[in-house]
């Protein structure tokens, strides 16, 4: 009874809350001082047409570092929780060779079709990050999508954790190391004006912001790639 | 009467397939179907943001959202029930 008193409550004020933000809701027809800035000297400042990668990558990088980190600290939550567990599962392997339940022929055919175009696709939306929608994160997260197919496909198939593991730490390390030039030989910390900025529109232009979302999408899709391979393996092992 | 616009109307049905999502989600007593579901509700809300003009975090919303996070529970979900199935096993041996 306490129980449903309290969820009862839990309910009203959550419904208080949301009511006051959707009654005082208005749609502004201008932008915000701080968007009017965005807008007005991105392009000139930063150099990419796609103002959303401004933001995230130099005027907010900050937020973007702590967002890799934060993704970082997860993965190796998950290597860690499911480390224990696997020591014994090895054992298990050894003992008794488990047989993979093989996918069906029209997965295998549609992965082997598909596989190179998916991660294609990441590697086309991480190096245009600054010029159309998407960038690091999503690149990253769209080649693990194809690990996933991958390991969906051919469960047999083993991902070289030493190669993950390295591309990772590379990738993170050279992502604070071009944030750090930035500091030596431009403004601030991740600020990309240290390489030329280039053409307006070019695929190399916009100074770091490409290199950067190369780490950060390398870094995000090998990560994500690290902990689906964590959880199958603990799948596989187990059944 | 005044006509609603094309655009808030699709936003609409796709805010309402966001709802049956999450509410199917919640009440739908088999835990594959309901992961399934949640991944459906991402997948609705991808396209709303599309619509509303965030292409950006679209993308984001469809690969993390809809499929890798789907997946992960459908690992995690196989695990676990694989080990209360043999902890059964076991009680019963």
């Amino acid at each position: 009874m306490i129980k449903r008193m309290f969820i009862f409550i839990m309910l009203a004020l959550m419904a208080f809350i949301f009511f006051n933000l959707a009654s005082n809701y208005t749609e502004s027809d201008s932008l915000s001082k701080l968007g009017q800035y965005y807008v007005e000297k991105g392009p000139q400042e930063i150099g990419a047409p796609n103002l959303v990668t401004a933001v995230v990558v130099t005027y907010r990088g900050l937020d973007t570092l702590g967002e890799v980190t934060v993704l970082f600290i997860s993965a190796a939550g998950v290597g860690l929780l499911l480390r224990r567990s696997r020591r014994k599962q090895d054992e298990q392997t050894k003992k008794s060779d488990i047989t993979h339940k093989a996918a069906s022929e029209i997965v295998e055919t549609a992965t082997e079709l598909l596989l190179p175009m998916i991660i294609l696709f990441g590697i086309y939306v991480f190096m245009n990050g600054h010029l159309s929608p998407g960038g690091g994160f999503q690149g990253g997260a769209i080649i693990a999508s194809g690990t996933m197919f991958l390991l969906l496909a051919l469960p047999e198939s083993h991902l070289s954790r030493l190669m993950i593991a390295v591309t990772e730490s590379l990738s993170g390390f050279s992502y604070v190391v071009v944030g750090v030039l930035g500091v030596i030989w431009a403004g601030g910390f991740l600020d990309n004006r240290f390489m030329e900025l280039g053409t307006y529109g070019d695929l190399f232009s916009a100074g770091a912001i490409p290199l950067i979302y190369t780490f950060v999408g390398l870094k995000v899709g090998f990560e994500l790639s690290a902990v689906l391979d964590r959880f199958r393996q603990e799948e596989s092992g187990s059944a | 009467m005044t006509t609603i616009p094309v655009l808030t109307l699709l936003t609409i049905v796709l805010c309402a397939g966001i709802l049956i999502g999450g509410l199917l989600a919640v009440l739908l007593d088999s835990m594959v179907s309901a992961v399934i579901s949640a991944g459906l509700a991402s997948l609705f809300a991808s396209v709303v943001y599309v619509v509303l003009a965030a292409p950006d975090v679209a993308m984001t919303e469809a690969s993390i959202g809809s499929g890798l996070t789907t997946m992960i529970f459908l690992y995690a979900i196989r695990k676990t029930q694989n080990n209360i199935s043999t902890d059964k096993a076991e009680d019963e041996e």
